[in-house]
Order: structure tokens, then sequence, then C-alpha cells
């Protein structure tokens, strides 16, 4: 055991340096503000660059073109930056720029409470670009998981050329606790596939049995284009239609047949249970502490707490679900992941508990949701 | 030395457009200059001038309106050996203003092209920050209330090390562009162009005004006030210069711990009393025990004045949830942050412990209350009471003793807040010495 003393901020920050992240630019926010002061430290001796832009634009803007030179990138902000990023994470998506942007989520809607968390920006992370292409998005439930997540999202980053985001929350990024780092797995370092420096590289080809056009940098031999305008695999703009539609065909599919490497959770699930409870970020952790309780008294009940928001992981929700006859989904927000459940769910009908008020949703609560007696009528 | 002009991909502008002079005068200061393509970057936006990449064999970033210079920042950053040319028009001066104010401040080695038209070409000829305000374009009257933006002179201000001002067909543009490239730092070279698509029908003296200009550069190169350091040869001798950060703190388990369950502790304080230090301190030393630990704060944005809130778990298990609603231990030590929290004193559990200054009230309860007048009784200041009542916890609560709380203090403290934390923890401890509760 090798105990350190964290908060989700700087376990996020040690993470990146760890994977490899050699580029940080941010701009101050609270609550992400310390994931930019913990890079600041780390960066700059060690050889990186960790720049404060003028605002949120700039700082993602910097970022795609570091990423583009080459570089592991990753900037860091809260609900009212992600707004400002929009069009940059469009251009991410769509020109396969690869990305770790962190959101540490507090109380919106807008400004909304600085100091207080919640989940409110889930279905934001997904949808908040031009075109609703998908985005990867990872939930941790604690410094410990924002560490190994990190570390999976730059992965994720790299092998899939596309933006990762952070979905972390004022209470995971700004507490802080007793970590143990050694026991936390983590997988190889994966760096993005480079394309040999042939002198007619083009930046948007993909081999017939690749979902991932092969990566070369802006300022080394062979020429480079990025854009991003509708473009063919020379990355000229085109109104070619078959090649915008292989284009999107593509992107769509490339995060879709992700498999095992994009449906990260854990289920504790029990033999005899006819509920299940789906949760996610903070509340996966008093979501543990409720089932323990209702188990106590003998209520039978198994728990899925999803780090892989996004893809939806389908065919995992789709097959765990059907063991069913309840689904409870909790969220610190007015009910947004809930969406995703219903229609997957099929005849196995679904609950949604959220709030969003600045609290954390207590175990209390959960054991008073999951454990009323009406709901196995 | 070879063109740079890609000969696939020619020329698209329409009849007349000075784009074209532009694009050849940019190719000739390239040749100039024997840069071969790789060596180059050309980054670009959106409108007529956002075309600009497509014209050249270099390597290319094309991205959203006004914000090359964002691109062009990471770039040149990443690879400091790269030309990185930004292109923008007016209208991506205009909404980009945040980032040519401050790429002028900044003064890195990017060399920006304002291709200034006077108009949005590409939309249908509206307005743009540049528009003279007796022009006729397609915003109707609303230029007419605007006054028209000088970008040479905003550069200047902002800071620009290199600003020049050109006409599209002047013989010295590409030595200007050439002069602009070579510049250590950052460069403005703003072109003069009438838009023939959009402008020049409604606008036909746009075509002599400009011709006037051409008598009267204000702007021709180095700005010697603004010469300085280059964005990125500074940067990296200051990173270099940055002390490298120190690896996580880990915590050897060298005390045994008292408490088999989980134990809550709410601090309530004020600012400068510093409440989350005294936090961190008893989860270094619950650690120390072996315990598992969460801590969270609660302190307004105007951080010298105020409640200050800690609340902290220890625990033998696993902490899931990290709330705290009926604390084991309550150390109330300003009135500011026992008002915060005045709700938890409602739903006290009957065995949960109050250390409480005595200068501060608290709600009825019938918990154990142990008061302790630190001034008067111990010697003990204001901003000392929050290591004071961890004393006092080290004396009177399984949660911490007192070989956890120094290994607390030491691995928190250093130098002369751990003198004087100790001196603290000194006389809190003779003063129960003498004081048995």
């Amino acid at each position: 055991m090798s105990p350190y003393f964290i908060d989700g901020n700087e376990a996020i920050a040690r993470a990146a340096v760890e994977a490899g992240c050699t580029f940080f630019a941010g701009y101050p926010i609270t609550p992400a503000t310390t994931i930019f002061n913990h890079m600041l430290k780390l960066l700059p001796p060690a050889g990186g660059i960790c720049l404060q832009g003028e605002d949120e634009i700039a700082s993602i803007g910097f970022c795609l073109g570091a990423s583009m030179a080459g570089r592991k990138v990753m900037t860091a902000t809260s609900g009212p930056g992600l707004s400002l990023m929009s069009e940059h994470i469009s251009f991410a998506i769509g020109s396969e720029i690869p990305i770790v942007i962190v959101n540490v989520q507090r109380l919106g809607p807008s400004t909304g409470s600085a100091t207080k968390g919640a989940d409110g920006d889930i279905q934001f992370m997904r949808w908040g670009n031009s075109g609703g292409l998908p985005v990867i998005v990872l939930a941790p439930v604690d410094a410990g998981d924002c560490y190994r997540l990190t570390h999976e999202a730059f992965n994720l980053a790299e092998q899939y050329r596309c933006p990762v985001f952070i979905a972390s929350n004022k209470e995971i990024g700004l507490t802080r606790e007793s970590v143990d780092l050694g026991s936390l797995e983590l997988g190889e370092k994966i760096q993005r596939k480079c394309a040999q420096p042939f002198q007619d590289y083009l930046p948007f080809h993909t081999a017939d049995n690749e979902m991932v056009p092969d990566f070369l940098p802006i300022g080394g031999d062979a020429l480079v284009r990025q854009t991003s305008s509708s473009h063919g695999p020379d990355g000229y703009l085109t109104v070619d239609r078959q090649l915008i539609n292989s284009s999107m065909d593509r992107l769509l599919a490339k995060l879709r047949d992700g498999g095992a490497s994009l449906s990260l959770h854990e289920l504790d699930n029990e033999s005899g249970a006819q509920r299940l409870i789906i949760t996610y970020g903070v509340t996966g952790r008093a979501a543990k502490e409720a089932v323990e309780r209702l188990r106590a008294k003998g209520v039978a009940v198994s728990l899925l707490v999803l780090k892989t928001l996004y893809p939806v992981p389908e065919e995992l929700l789709r097959n765990i679900i059907a063991w069913f006859r309840l689904v409870i989904v909790i969220e610190m927000n007015m009910g947004q992941y809930v969406r995703e459940i219903e229609r997957i769910a099929g005849n196995v009908p679904v609950l949604n508990y959220g709030r969003m008020d600045g609290v954390l949703i207590s175990p209390e609560t959960i054991v008073q949701v999951v454990g009323d007696e009406d709901l196995a009528q | 030395m070879k063109t740079l002009l890609n000969d696939r991909r020619p020329l698209v502008y329409c009849p007349g457009c000075d784009h074209a002079n532009v694009v050849q005068a940019l190719n000739r200061a390239l040749m100039q200059l024997k840069l071969s393509g790789n060596q180059v970057v050309i980054v670009t936006d959106i409108g007529c001038s956002g075309l600009f990449d497509t014209f050249y064999n270099t390597h290319a970033l094309h991205g959203l309106h006004g914000r090359p210079l964002t691109y062009a920042t990471g770039l040149k950053l990443a690879r400091p050996e790269l030309t990185v040319i930004a292109v923008m028009g007016d209208g991506g001066m205009g909404i980009g203003g945040a980032h040519v104010i401050a790429s002028c401040r900044r003064n890195l080695d990017i060399n920006l092209l304002v291709l200034n038209n006077f108009n949005y070409g590409m939309t249908g000829g509206q307005c743009s920050v540049s528009t003279p305000q007796q022009a006729i374009t397609s915003s109707g009257f609303l230029n007419q209330l605007e006054q028209p933006l000088d970008f040479c002179k905003l550069a200047e201000t902002a800071g620009a090390s290199w600003v020049g001002r050109f006409l599209p067909e002047e013989k010295e543009l590409a030595a200007g562009i050439s002069e602009a490239v070579c510049h250590h730092g950052f460069s403005v070279l703003e072109v003069e162009n009438v838009c023939t698509g959009r402008y020049a029908r409604g606008n036909p003296r746009a075509l002599r005004e400009k011709k006037e200009h051409e008598h009267n550069p204000l702007f021709s190169g180095v700005v010697s006030r603004n010469e300085r350091l280059e964005y990125g040869d500074g940067y990296r001798r200051l990173a270099a210069e940055q002390p490298a950060e120190e690896p996580f703190t880990e915590i050897a388990v060298e005390q045994t711990a008292a408490i088999d369950d989980r134990c809550e502790i709410m601090l309530l304080g004020a600012a400068g009393q510093r409440m989350n230090t005294a936090g961190e301190i008893l989860c270094f030393a619950a650690m120390a025990a072996g315990l598992q630990v969460t801590r969270k704060s609660d302190y307004p944005i105007t951080v010298l004045r105020g409640h200050s809130v800690c609340e902290v778990v220890c625990s033998p298990q696993p902490i899931r949830y990290t709330g705290i609603a009926r604390p084991d231990v309550i150390l109330a030590l300003a009135p500011e942050g026992v008002e915060r929290k005045r709700s938890v004193f409602e739903s006290v559990k009957s065995d949960c412990l109050i250390i409480k200054a005595a200068d501060v009230e608290i709600p009825p309860s019938q918990c154990r209350i142990i008061e302790i007048d630190f001034q008067q009784q111990c010697g003990i200041t204001f901003i000392n009471r929050g290591v004071a009542a961890l004393a006092v916890l080290s004396c009177v609560h399984p949660v911490l003793n007192a070989n956890m709380f120094r290994s607390g203090l030491f691995y928190r403290l250093k130098s002369r807040q751990l003198e004087m934390a100790l001196v603290t923890a000194g006389r809190i401890s003779s003063w129960f010495k003498e004081n048995p509760q």
C-alpha cells in the first residue's frame, strides 16, 4: 500500500503527465483551476508547455495546434468554459484531433454556483458540438479513478483521434482523499499511429481494414493538411457527396465499434436481485453505501456504476438490464443519462431520481428511493 | 528557389480581386527566404482569406473564424523551428480580436497577414470592424454608427513588435512580407484590398482612396518601442529555471488507529484561521495511523472574509459517501462557521463531541462540550485555533492521539509554521494536564 493524500484535480494533472501529456492550456475557472495550477508546476520544469489562454476558446485552440504538431494535449474547464469551447470541440471531432478535455462540473445552468458540484453537463458534453458526431466521455467516481481514467482518456484520444472528456465534478476535483495509487491498474500507454512520411501523404486516408487515419505532425518532412471544413482523404475541401458520406460513416463507426475498451464500468451484482441501480460519477460512492445498507435490510439489489458514459455501452447495458425487473437511474442532475437507459431498457421499466441543488445525493436518499416497497408493483 | 505555389490549386478569386496579388507576393517572399514547404505552416480561418492555405505546397491548418492565432500559438510553441504564417481577413480580426490583442502582447514569432477588404465578402458584403462609416454595405445603415478600427494602430498599441501596411500591387509587398517573416517576434502586416465582388460597386471611390494611402504608409516595420524578448525564447528560458515539482508525498503508516468505524469531524471556523490546514493535518495524522480519509472545504470566494468550514471523514474502511450529515466531532472555533452549519446542530447525535472556543455561541445541545478560552487559558491567538483544537481533540477522542497528531504536523507543516504549531500543541497539552476533563 502506498497511500497519497490528493484531490481529483491533482490526480488528473499527475496522471496526464504520466500518460505523456506535454502541452496544457487553460483559462482559470472554479472548480477546475487547480488542474491548471498543477500543470504549471509539473510541465515547464520537465520541458513541457503550460499556457494560460486569453479565454477558453484560445486555450483549446492552442491545444489543437500543439496536438497537430504531435503533442499529447489537455485542457480543463467547467460548464461556462465548456460552452465557449464548443466550436473547437466540433473541430476536434470532425478533423480527428486528439485532445483530453477535463470538465470539472459545477452547478449550472450558466454561471450557476462556482463552488457547488453537479453532473449537469452530461448530455452537453455529448451533444455540445455542431454536427452531432460521437465523442468519448469518461466519468470518475473518486481521485483514484481520476488518475486511472485520465491515463485511459489519453490512450483513447490517441487511439481514436478524437476529443475525450473526463466528466469530473467539484465534489471529486476538490475533495482531497487517501488514494492507494499502487493498486491502480494502468494499461500500456498508447501513441497515435503514425504514417510513413511519404511526400504523397493523405492526412485522412484510411486503409480498408482501419477506422482511424494514420497521423503525421505538422512540421515534419511530409506536408500535412488539416482543415475544419468538409474534406476528402487529401485534406482539401470537398463537396463530393460520397466522400463526405463515407467520412461521416467512419466517424460514427470508429467509436461505435470500439468494443470493450469503450465500456468501462463496475458491476456489483447480487443474485436474485430484481432491482438494478445505474449511476455514475460521485453518486456512485453514495450508491455503494446505499446498496450495503439495503442488502443489510434484506432488500436484494444490484449496482452498475458506469465509467464510460459515451459512446453509450449499449450492448453491455442491454445484456445486464435484461436480468432485472426494474432499473433505477440516480444522477446529480434533472434527468439526463436516464434518456439513454430508457431507450435501451426495452420492456424493463426505468425510474429516475435526479437532483441538482449543489448537495450530494446521500445514501439515505438512495435507500429510500430504491427500497420503496411500492416500486415492486 | 522553387515556387511554393500549388499548381493543382489555381486561384479562385473574383476577377480583379487583390487577394490574388497577395498570394503571389507571399510566394515570392518565401522563395526569397529559401524556405521549403515543410518549413512553413499557413494557418487560416473563414472567408476569402481562408482559402490561402490551399494555394501553397506547405503545411496547412484551416480552422474556425477568427481563431488562427490560437492554433498558430500552439504550433509555434510545440515546434519553434517552423515558420508560422497566420492569414486573416477583417472579419477574423473582428471576431477574433481578443486573440489579436493577446498575440501582440505575447510577441511569439508568428506572422499575421491581414487581408483587409473592408467588408465580409463571402457572406454578401456586410460591414466589418474596418468598414468606413460612409461606405455602402449590405448591412444597411449599421456601419454609419460604428467607428472603423485601424488594425495597425491597434497592433502597435497592443505591443506588436513589427507592424506594416501595404497595398496589394506594391512591388515592396513581397519584401515587406519577407522582412516580417524574418522578424523574430510577432508581426502584423496589413494589406488594404478592394473587394471587387461585393464592395467596389457600391463604393466606387474606394480604389482612389486606397491609392491616396499609398503615399502615406503609416507603418513600415519594426516598432522600436515594442522590441523585446520573443515569447518562445523567454518561455523556454524561464521554464528551465523552474524547480521540478515534488513527487507525491507518500505517507508511512507508523501509528496505530484507535477507531474501528467511520468518524466524521466538522471544523467550523472563519477566514484566516487556517481551517483547511487544520483539516489536512488531521487527515495526514489519520493516514499515518493507516486510516482512510476524505476532506472537503467550504469558503466564500472572498477568501479573507467569512466562514471557513472543513469536513473530514476518517475510517478504517474505504470511504464512499463523503458527505457529513451527523458529525461525531464538531470543532466550533468562529461564529461564521457555526452560522454556516447551524442546521447540523439541530440533528446532532447525543454522543457527538463538541470542542468550542469560549467566545463562540452554539445552539443548545445535549452533547459533551469542552469549552476553552484559547487566548486567556493558553495564550493561543485566533489564527492558531485550528491547530489548538486538534491538540484538544488528541487529548480526548480516539480518532486522534498525540503521536498521530505529531505525525500529521510533520507531514503538513514546515519550518516556522511547524515550530509554532508544536508550541501551540505543547500549551494545550500542559493545560490539559493541569485541568483534566
